[in-house]
């Protein structure tokens, strides 16, 4: 009976066959809980941050009038319930906007009736692809990418994805070489470009995109005419140096530079604030056509207004957004170190980084061969021996093998010890392993032991140029 | 600059150069308030339920947030602002499962694994036509209908709609005939028909589709081999006899021969808590079918258009109260039917008939004796006047894709009762200014 449905609802292009899930399915068959399940998978493919609740859950309790469902609030609830206004409350919007400039160390101003609601940042990728392509159309994506974007930006719209290849030499930076070489490929085979999509910070590499590649992006577009969509839903995630600079800045610091009506935001309040159940997305365009024509669309996926109420409240309390962003990215900026040394305790190293709730990690020397079938491999391994859900760098689109992005800010302080501890220990298992077979007189090691063997003796070369310093742990051991 | 976004942007698809639209955008700048604004336009063209507020407070004062986070031990807070599954939250679906049965007498019952949850009736709609029909292809639509279909349905999908004409003369059933003409036009037009998509109860006329016309329907699409999409968001908004009959009842009553049952895998119910619990804002619209594929497929898509889990958890509380909604249930009908009394009784005494309407927010008002002729152009003159000089936003029957000029949808759940007495006696002016004129 399958023919009577159409294409999209039996192709492929949900993404939900790609490798990416395969790992949750792992840990949702066997996961991972401290006392009920202590040798199950621990989740560490989910970008969620998790990490400052408790400033939330305190500023909830402090507030009883956000919620339309206590007595205190109870009086909005008729008003709340009935708004469907696709233009969003007026309230939500300001705050949205505010707490956009906030991030944004107030560098930029947000109008607030250019604020428009989307179901999550899910939606509003595709709600931008809708209003700015046609199907067959393209929009150009920096490698490694968010995987969700082949689903979000092409499955209902038709539209399609060229990677702008970006390597692990030059730390995947996005050069204007590599930005030429994918336009004019596109242009070779006859695809229209209708824009550029960028996400800053980036999701998998966890890196903030500097001054200058951002200012090159926007002159490319600028001048190609094709449009410019910032994701900046990690915004507020930024732990460390340098700090964040939105396009917003970028195009503000020279108005007159750039075409406005080619420029456009996504946010969301999933991964700054931890609210991914919300479903806040927002699009913030420059361009006014695109702007009313994403707001009639945004009836697909309005934020419901028990949420815009919630937020407006939460967010319009300067007091808590003033601690809340620094705190949060302490937080993470702790979190994260934990993590990058425990790595670099048994040689793994991963891309400096200072945003973001992930690591990128640099397995490449653990690979049995520099390929994808390699990389799947390990990553098996990793899942079955390690009992750890990672991320293989292959359905990010990244075009070397052997990376790997791993979350951070999903679980408890004990759940990143125990997972730290499973790494340590695998490692010191393949180590005692070689050693045995040493003794025993077989020499037949396996290609992956042998890797991480030497790198345990001692050609201690960090192939990334952008690897934690080693500690003197590491040293120890050669 | 035109050239540089993509065609749904510069098209008309989105709807809101009709009439429909153009009627708010008037009352926008000049809205009616019983104390600030006593001379300003009345809204009738939003078919909102507000007559059962005073209820849900009342319950919300009963069962406060805070003791629902006490009851669980922990915080739910934290827990729902990370829920993000797009099978959603699994207490939701149950209490929404059994809603949906409750407000079909238990005839039905739904299996939460065959539910999808989407923002509103608005996605669910948008959603089943991106997995039943390809670019191009075509729904069959009874008219008069809901405008927003012209939005929901088409824009982004690029999927056609085709009317089933219907007529006054039999109180605008749909008629084999009727369907069997609208199949012939699409394949004139060389569109592919992929399903008939009914509302039931209907929007605008306020009635609930008799087993006749559902089985019309069914024998159609058996024999088409094609989809029944059936919108039942007003379901809960039967006030008066006949009985309202969903499609999956209407199937259930059917004794097939082996080949025609696999019609069950064509049949897709739409659900939502907007009309029957007046709660838009909270964007809750659902999907319900037995085709597995449609099924997983609608439920990746719902990634688009979630329901905030603090509305799902909020409403899995209040249905959760079965005494209470069984209560909420029955009061919210008596009230609706006593509000379409006071609206129909009124316009009766100004000779201004409507159609029989047992159900829905609105009824359907007959003013094509107020027509200078029987054309569009006297309906939009004669709206013009209401809106303008009578201060009545009411939707034109042509918005609503009606084939005769003269009809009008005007609500009546959406105010409070002293208005819906004033909006009476403006028709009534109304009525008597063109007497005068006709004179």
């Amino acid at each position: 009976m399958e023919y009577t449905l159409s294409k999209i609802a039996t192709n492929d292009g949900h993404g939900e066959n790609s490798a990416f899930f395969d790992g949750w399915k792992a840990y949702d068959s066997d996961p991972y809980h401290p006392t009920k399940n202590p040798n199950g998978v621990i989740q560490m493919g989910l970008a969620e941050n998790q990490l400052s609740f408790d400033l939330v859950q305190e500023w909830v309790k402090k507030n009883p009038k956000a919620s339309i469902c206590t007595n205190e609030g109870v009086d909005d609830f008729k008003e709340i319930a009935i708004f469907q206004d696709y233009h969003g409350l007026p309230e939500f919007r300001n705050a949205v906007a505010r707490f956009m400039e906030r991030v944004r160390g107030n560098r930029v101003r947000f109008d607030p009736n250019r604020i428009v609601m989307s179901g999550g940042a899910t939606g509003a990728q595709e709600t931008l692809a809708f209003c700015l392509a046609d199907s067959g159309d393209a929009l150009l994506v920096p490698t490694p990418y968010y995987p969700g974007n082949d689903r979000d930006l092409t499955w209902r719209t038709g539209i399609q994805l060229l990677p702008v290849v970006c390597e692990s030499s030059t730390g995947f930076k996005i050069t204007r070489e590599a930005l030429e070489t994918a336009y004019k490929k596109a242009q070779d085979s006859n695809i229209k470009v209708k824009g550029l999509l960028l996400n800053n910070p980036s999701n998998p590499l966890g890196t903030t995109i500097d001054k200058q590649t951002l200012t090159e992006s926007l002159t490319f577009t600028n001048e190609k005419q094709i449009h410019l969509i910032c994701d900046e839903i990690y915004s507020a995630t930024v732990f460390d140096q340098p700090g964040f600079t939105s396009i917003a800045e970028i195009f503000e610091e020279n108005p007159k530079s750039y075409n406005p009506n080619l420029i456009h935001i996504v946010y969301s309040l999933s991964k700054d604030l931890g609210f991914p159940g919300f479903r806040v997305g927002i699009i913030y365009s420059y361009n006014d056509t695109v702007t009313n024509c994403a707001r009639k669309m945004s009836s697909f996926g309005l934020v419901s207004t028990q949420t815009q109420h919630l937020i407006a409240s939460m967010l319009s309390d300067d007091e808590f957004v003033d601690r809340f962003i620094p705190e949060s990215a302490k937080r993470l900026a702790k979190r994260h170190e934990i993590l990058t040394r425990g790595l670099a305790q048994v040689g793994i190293g991963s891309l400096k980084s200072n945003a973001g709730l992930f690591c990128w990690m640099d397995l490449r020397r653990l690979l049995k061969e520099a390929t994808f079938e390699a990389e799947a491999e390990l990553w098996r391994m990793i899942i079955e021996d390690v009992k750890i859900n990672v991320s293989p760098g292959a359905p990010f689109h990244c075009s070397e093998p052997g990376w790997f992005r791993v979350c951070f800010a999903n679980m408890d302080d004990e759940a990143v010890r125990v997972a730290i501890n499973r790494i340590h220990e695998f490692v010191m298992i393949v180590q005692t392993k070689k050693q045995r077979y040493i003794r025993r007189g077989k020499l037949e090691v396996s290609l992956s032991f042998r890797r991480l063997d030497e790198i345990m003796m001692g050609s201690m070369k960090m192939s990334s140029p952008h690897s934690p310093m080693s500690s003197p742990l590491v040293r120890a051991m050669t | 600059m035109d050239n540089m976004l993509s065609r749904k942007v510069t098209c008309k698809s989105h709807g809101q150069d009709s009439s429909y639209f153009l009627g708010w955008q008037e009352y926008d700048k000049n809205p009616f308030h019983p104390v600030r604004n006593p001379s300003g336009i009345i809204q009738m063209g939003l078919a909102e339920n507000q007559l059962c507020f005073d209820l849900l407070e009342s319950w919300l004062a009963r069962n406060q947030e805070s003791n629902w986070f006490k009851k669980r031990g922990e915080s739910m807070f934290r827990e729902l602002a990370l829920f993000q599954d797009y099978h959603g939250l699994p207490e939701f679906k149950k209490e929404l499962a059994e809603y949906m049965s409750e407000i079909r007498q238990n005839k039905v019952k739904f299996d939460t694994n065959k539910l999808v949850l989407t923002a509103g009736a608005t996605s669910a709609n948008e959603t089943l036509m991106f997995c039943l029909a390809e670019p191009g292809e075509a729904f069959l639509i009874p008219t008069p209908y809901y405008p927003g279909f012209d939005r929901d349905l088409k824009w982004r999908t690029g999927v056609e709609i085709v009317p089933i004409q219907c007529s006054s003369s039999n109180d605008f059933k749909i008629t084999i005939s009727a369907m069997e003409e609208a199949y012939k036009q699409a394949q004139k037009l060389h569109l592919k028909v992929k399903g008939v998509f009914i509302t039931n109860p209907s929007n605008p006329l306020g009635t609930t589709l008799t087993l006749q016309e559902l089985n019309h329907v069914i024998t159609f699409s058996i024999e088409k081999n094609i989809h029944i999409v059936s919108d039942e968001i007003y379901s809960g908004t039967v006030f008066n006899s006949p009985q309202f009959i969903s499609i999956f009842e209407a199937l259930n009553k059917i004794s097939f021969n082996n080949n025609n049952n696999q019609i069950w895998n064509r049949v897709h119910i739409v659900s939502s808590l907007s009309k029957d619990l007046g709660l838009p804002g909270f964007r809750i619209g659902a999907i319900y079918s037995n085709n597995e594929t449609l099924i997983a497929a609608a439920t990746k898509m719902s990634s688009f258009g979630l329901i905030s889990s603090q509305s799902q958890f909020l409403l899995s509380r209040i249905l959760s109260d079965k005494i209470f909604i069984k209560k909420y249930i029955k009061e919210n009908r008596r009230r609706l039917r006593k509000r379409q009394r006071v609206l129909v009784s009124g316009l009766e005494k100004t000779g201004i008939r409507c159609l029989k309407s047992n159900a829905g927010l609105f009824c359907w008002v007959d003013m094509r004796h107020l027509l200078t002729g029987q054309t569009f152009e006297a309906e939009m003159d004669l709206w013009k006047k209401m809106v303008c000089g009578f201060g009545l936003n009411v939707s034109p029957g042509s918005s609503c894709h009606c084939n005769e000029p003269g009809w009008f949808r005007v609500c009546f759940a959406n105010m409070e009762e002293e208005t819906l007495d004033l909006s009476v006696q403006r028709i009534r002016a109304l009525v008597d200014s063109n007497l005068s004129i006709v004179k």
